[in-house]
């Protein structure tokens, strides 16, 4: 999946019957930082996402048919959801057993040896 | 999906059988503010479009679906015609 945001609708009235009634918009995928990337894609909606809003797409296949509810459906792409909120924290937190493991001073004797396969003797 | 235009068409007399009189198509793809982007490319259509048309078309498996059940070898199709698209 991918996020990006709606940035327009397109209305076709010859299309493939597996079309009628989907609604189809224009969504610029972006980067973590909300910058556009690549061109943008027609997606079919069936939450009713609106223009500026930011959503999840799905961009494959099967995926996208399903989420349309028609199978066999010609569609490479639809919106999946309308996104509230995304955290992508700075720099990944340490986990607590590493905290434990520095504060005993100890962590290098946990490296890996140079050359070593990783098997437990 | 992605928006394109038909900027020409490929006649070819010998192919694969499935895809029969199936018309095959040189889209143009284009960005949300109508200026050409990427490469071009050949699709199969089944809505009927022509030259200088703006289109819509699918890329993947799902190109062929149109012509279910005749497997057609196709990686790229058209699948509507554009009347307009507004830009919030």
């Amino acid at each position: 999946m991918q996020i990006g945001r709606v940035i327009g609708t397109v209305v076709a009235t010859q299309k493939h019957p597996k079309f009628e009634g989907a609604k189809l918009l224009l969504v610029q995928p972006l980067t973590l930082d909300d910058q556009p990337r690549g061109t943008a894609v027609l997606a079919v909606d069936a939450l009713g996402a609106g223009v500026h809003e930011k959503v999840l797409i799905v961009m494959e296949g099967r995926a996208a048919g399903e989420a349309l509810g028609r199978k066999l459906a010609p569609v490479d792409a639809a919106v999946i959801g309308i996104i509230d909120t995304v955290d992508v924290p700075a720099s990944p937190k340490r986990s607590a057993a590493a905290d434990r493991l520095a504060s005993t001073g100890l962590s290098g004797r946990f490296a890996p040896r140079r050359g070593g396969e990783g098997r437990v003797p | 999906m992605q928006l394109a235009r038909v900027i020409g068409d490929v006649v070819a007399t010998r192919k694969d059988g499935n895809l029969g009189a199936i018309p095959l198509l040189v889209l143009q793809p284009i960005a949300a503010d109508g200026s050409d982007t990427g490469r071009t490319l050949v699709a199969v259509d089944s809505v009927g479009a022509g030259i200088g048309e703006t289109v819509f078309f699918v890329r993947g498996k799902e190109a062929s679906f149109p012509f279910y059940p005749t497997e057609v070898p196709a990686d790229a199709g058209i699948v509507g015609i554009v009347d307009h698209w507004d830009l919030g």
